[in-house]
């Protein structure tokens, strides 16, 4: 039998490759988010043990999370919560067999962007409001 | 009746767990976390809304209601179990070599007990008493 070596076949093709569409980056985002969700637990779970720690601890806490840098990445953990939990919702209509027509699909997409932003921007708003 | 055409053996089809063999139950787990998370993060999003601004003493009397620390440690446990899941499919997705994929994996359920022990730990040490 002659000798089969694996030949440097092409792998299926990456990123860089396809035209971006809003399916894929919102599907994309829905990773960077979690992503993001995932290492920003590490705030929390800090912020909480700074809290059970006494008084002084967290007021450190609360002095980090008003600073600038600190609202930065509350924002952008804000922002990240309601894009991934949107588009959480998305992915359960198309778990009952529904929204897979290009049109509705381009419509959720863009339903999720808009979504968590006015999300975002409502809680900042109430936020800033009640300080 | 479907012949054995296929390279599965009938006990691996009757089995019914496929290459990762356990079935379905991350798929089911990371839906069913899912559902928890979306009625857990708008409370959770409320309570820190409503926390802002608040000095120690009157943050920590919220934290510490019954109800609202209850509500904190599921959507802690909910968001670990959640994110471990999540984060061993970008894992298994984007790291081929096999042994350090089974220690990225590891290392990934060490990191979700850790964040949701010390979280844990924090609601009931507040709620227990300080």
């Amino acid at each position: 039998m002659a000798e089969v070596k694996p030949a440097a076949r092409p792998l299926s093709p990456h990123l860089q490759i396809y035209r971006w569409s809003w399916t894929m980056a919102m599907s994309v985002a829905h990773r960077v988010t979690g992503t993001g969700l995932y290492l920003g637990t590490v705030l929390i779970a800090a912020w909480l043990v700074a809290a059970a720690s006494g008084p002084a601890a967290f007021d450190t806490a609360q002095w980090i999370a008003g600073s600038i840098l600190g609202r930065l990445v509350l924002f952008l953990y804000s922002f990240s919560l309601m894009h991934h939990m949107v588009g959480g919702l998305r992915h359960f209509v198309w778990d009952m067999g529904k929204g897979y027509e290009p049109q509705t699909r381009m419509a959720m997409a863009k339903f999720t962007l808009v979504i968590s932003t006015a999300l975002t921007v409502l809680i900042w708003i109430v936020v800033l409001a009640t300080r | 009746m479907q012949s054995n055409s296929s390279m599965r053996t009938p006990l691996g089809r009757v089995r019914g767990l496929g290459s990762a063999k356990s079935g379905t139950g991350h798929f089911w787990l990371q839906r069913l976390t899912a559902v928890a998370n979306v009625i857990l993060t708008v409370i959770f999003v409320f309570v820190v809304v409503a926390l802002v601004g608040k000095p120690y003493p009157a943050a920590m009397a919220l934290l510490t209601q019954p109800c609202v620390a209850i509500l904190m440690l599921l959507f802690i446990l909910s968001a670990c179990v959640h994110m471990r899941i999540g984060m061993q499919v970008i894992i298994e997705d984007y790291v081929h070599e096999e042994g350090v994929k089974i220690l990225a994996v590891m290392a990934n359920t060490f990191f979700a007990i850790a964040v949701g022990a010390a979280s844990v730990y924090a609601v009931l040490k507040l709620s227990f008493g300080g």
